[in-house]
């Protein structure tokens, strides 16, 4: 961390470069011989007997939870795509609605909208024999599509408002280039619009993607057993409180710091600069 | 098909505000929503400026034990640490009174939501008023220090001014997560606008029209302190050249 980036943007680069510094300083040293004495004494000190026991359950909820993520995310970011390029560009019937979506999605809590739709959509569909009659019904009747569905929608709500400024941001000469080419509008947005777009929304999907992980959990309160349940279920099984709460930010912090090293690795594969 | 639509919404009496209603239900639980957000907020820009500052200025330690803080936070979902925290912070006072001779007392779901969600709007704002900080130019600073001007008095005078114009939209940000991160409350078992919308709605079969009416609610608290902000940075960046928002 300490040594000079000479790659950094801005001010920040400029702070760094002025104290080019090991990483191993005397503090840190002394640091991380408390975190070490901390993490061994919760190791030591704790009751981990459980672990054994429920380790199956917590491997299931961690694949789940990583499950959940990877789909919404994806669902999610094509949402985006034509969210944000309805507001950036589309006419006015189009932009509406998607501004009406993003500014309804990204108000209100992402608790209440999941609890909207499996509470309100759920006790709502039985009504109609048409739907029990379906062949979604017994998709319907479980958790994870209402699941799916919010943390989809939220998703989408937030990073088509990125896409929007980043489909505005794209300079102009590089559209207008292609038309003097007499590219197709299509052919225009495949291959010169959306990737430009895309790279300049790239530095804020790494963010999205951790606030998808950090919200993932409140599917729990919709029955669907992701590891933040399993902690739960650990909780009340055996009334050891900080345990499974501990271990819980634990497989999160980890979680994260992959997402955050794979969009970093990502990051660099991209050329960052056009000509 | 169109009378079971209309027994989803039984009708509107049901959110009236006396007792057959649950209107009142609602607006305490609102009162209460807003009441934390507005403490925690308060709180999270306290932790913020102190943070920021001193992961500016400070020595090395502060600056890691900072970076820590500020990463730890925000790489746990909210989620768990208002479990972590509200665990912790309830036990941690009630030992220490304990161990001084008081009797255990029980904290309020007001103040544990104040501080639990304080401690996490702290570690966004450190990074949202760092990051201003450094976009000052550094030209204005060399120019007051030129003058003669004493860090305290550079401070009050150049930095802050000119950091508020950029800090704002972060901050308004917060504050519009704030708001609705009190929605996880409801799963610590406190009476703020979702709790309240859950036992309605679950006492009453009327999800839609409660869940509906609590989402009205919190879209307009939204869209007002959108408003509200989009006022303070037009008076934050008045005076500047081509500021998007002012003159």
């Amino acid at each position: 961390m300490g040594a000079a980036r000479p790659t950094q943007r801005g001010g920040r680069s400029m702070i760094e470069l002025e104290t080019p510094t090991r990483f191993w300083q005397t503090h840190r040293i002394v640091m991380a011989a408390i975190a070490a004495v901390v993490v061994l004494a919760c190791i030591l000190l704790l009751r981990w007997d459980w672990l054994p026991k429920y380790l199956p359950l917590i491997g299931e909820g961690i694949w789940r939870t990583l499950w959940l993520l990877v789909i919404t995310s994806f669902l999610g970011f094509f949402m985006a795509i034509p969210l944000g390029l309805a507001q950036a560009a589309g006419p006015w019937y189009l932009a509406m609605p998607a501004k009406v979506f993003c500014t309804v999605i990204r108000g209100t809590p992402l608790l209440l909208q999941l609890w909207l739709l499996y509470f309100g959509l759920g006790s709502l569909f039985p009504q109609f024999p048409a739907i029990r009659q379906s062949e979604l019904w017994p998709y319907l009747r479980q958790a994870w599509p209402y699941a799916i569905v919010a943390l989809t929608f939220s998703f989408a709500g937030y990073e088509g408002e990125v896409m929007r400024g980043a489909f505005k941001g794209v300079p102009g000469g590089q559209l207008e280039a292609a038309r003097a080419m007499g590219m197709p509008r299509f052919t225009i947005l495949r291959r010169i619009w959306l990737p430009l777009a895309i790279q300049r929304a790239l530095p804020t999907l790494g963010g999205e993607t951790v606030l998808q992980l950090k919200a993932t959990p409140l599917v729990a309160t919709i029955t669907v057993v992701d590891i933040y349940a399993v902690a739960s279920r650990v909780r009340q099984d055996t009334f050891i409180v900080y345990e499974p709460l501990l271990l819980l930010a634990v497989v999160y912090m980890v979680i994260t710091g992959v997402i955050v090293l794979a969009f970093r690795w990502f990051e660099h594969r991209v050329p960052s600069r056009v000509a | 098909m169109l009378e079971a639509l209309l027994n989803a919404f039984p009708n509107l009496a049901l959110l009236a505000w006396d007792p057959p209603g649950w209107g009142a239900n609602l607006g305490r639980g609102l009162a209460n929503s807003l009441q934390i957000a507005l403490g925690a907020y308060a709180l999270g820009l306290a932790i913020g400026t102190g943070g920021a500052f001193g992961k500016l200025y400070g020595g090395p330690m502060t600056r890691d034990l900072l970076a820590i803080y500020t990463t730890v936070v925000r790489a746990v979902p909210e989620l768990v640490l208002i479990l972590i925290l509200y665990f912790a912070v309830t036990d941690l006072v009630n030992q220490g009174l304990v161990s001084f001779g008081y009797d255990r007392i029980q904290i309020s779901g007001v103040a544990a939501g104040i501080a639990v969600l304080g401690v996490v709007q702290g570690a966004y704002s450190v990074e949202v008023i760092r990051g201003a900080i450094l976009a000052v130019p550094s030209g204005q600073l060399e120019a007051a220090r030129a003058m003669g001007m004493p860090p305290g008095k550079a401070a009050w005078r150049i930095t802050l001014p000119l950091m508020l114009s950029n800090a704002i939209p972060g901050l308004a940000n917060l504050w519009l997560i704030a708001t609705k991160d009190t929605a996880l409350l409801a799963i610590v078992g406190f009476a703020e606008l979702t709790l309240q919308t859950r036992q309605a709605a679950s006492s009453t079969k009327a999800f839609l029209t409660f869940f509906l009416a609590a989402g009205l609610l919190y879209l307009m608290v939204t869209l007002v302190s959108t408003a509200i902000f989009g006022r303070i940075e037009k008076w934050a960046r008045r005076g500047q050249r081509s500021g998007g928002a002012g003159q």
